[in-house]
């Protein structure tokens, strides 16, 4: 049976200034495993990616006063695995397999490329996202590190 | 305060050297001064130069696909230099090398 070494749990409000803070605490987190700089880089990258859903998908369109949070939990196994997951109470996805197609974006033209799932799914081991429309959207993401 | 980005040459060729982190929160900005430049300059060739970026995460490619194509209103081309092994990483995930007016070069 594996081990958990570490976990973590963090609320942040959905305002994209906590895209670095969430790389930055990942980075943090996982840094007792000592991850390359490459598997650092595919992480920090998968989160970015996920956080930005929230912000710029989950809530679109809420208000500043309204009540929007990422909750980003993660756990260090003693397996050398990472996992992270990534969650939202917002509009949630009414087809996720579409959604994670390449290049599928409800997105503005000219900012979004649609390629988001994609980057998480090939920087990470596996992808896992659950989505109820109106309730919101969770992503879990696994990653083992190299001996 | 350091520039986000850095702007040299003129009306042939521009060259913008971003120096930040490239995600959604930067990206507006980013946006919004390129294309600026872009606008003002009309370059045969928009050169984006990455060898200041130390992150990227695919709002960067949105930035990069969106210049393309306003690029492309106005005849432009555009170039990306300066990638890093991380960068180069995704810049071929995301496939780009499908866009016509655009060269990834090494
Ligand atoms: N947390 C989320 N909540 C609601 N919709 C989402 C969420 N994450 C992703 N989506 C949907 O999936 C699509 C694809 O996401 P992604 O691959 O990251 O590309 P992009 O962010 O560039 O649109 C988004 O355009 C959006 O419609
Ligand atoms: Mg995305």
């Amino acid at each position: 049976m594996k081990k958990i070494i570490n976990e973590m749990k963090l609320r942040l409000p959905a305002r994209s200034v906590n895209e670095a803070v969430a790389r930055s605490v990942i980075s943090s987190f996982c840094a007792e495993l000592a991850p390359s700089v490459e598997e650092l880089g595919d992480l920090r990258c998968a989160v970015s990616e996920a956080v930005t859903n929230c912000i710029v998908h989950a809530y679109r369109g809420r208000g500043d006063d309204e009540r929007c949070y990422i909750y980003i939990s993660a756990r260090l196994y003693d397996t050398r695995e990472i996992t992270v997951e990534i969650s939202d109470n917002g509009c949630g996805i009414e087809n996720v397999e579409l959604a994670r197609a390449p290049s599928f974006t409800t997105g503005e033209s000219g900012e979004r490329c649609g390629m988001g799932f994609l980057v998480m799914e090939s920087f990470t081991d596996s992808l896992c996202v659950k989505s109820r429309v109106g309730k919101g959207t969770s992503v879990l993401m696994r990653k083992k590190l190299k001996p | 305060m350091q520039e986000d980005v850095i702007f040299r040459g003129g009306d042939r060729t521009l060259t913008a050297e971003i120096c930040c982190e490239i995600d959604h929160h930067t990206a507006r900005r980013m946006r919004e001064l390129i294309d600026r430049e872009l606008f003002l300059k009309k370059p045969e060739i928009l050169t984006l130069d990455f060898s200041s970026v130390s992150f990227m995460d695919s709002s960067g490619m949105g930035l990069v696909l969106g210049r393309c194509s306003l690029a492309e209103q106005i005849g432009c081309s555009v170039r990306l230099v300066g990638l890093s092994d991380r960068l180069m990483k995704l810049v071929r995930l995301c496939g780009v090398e499908k866009v016509k007016n655009l060269t990834v070069i090494k």
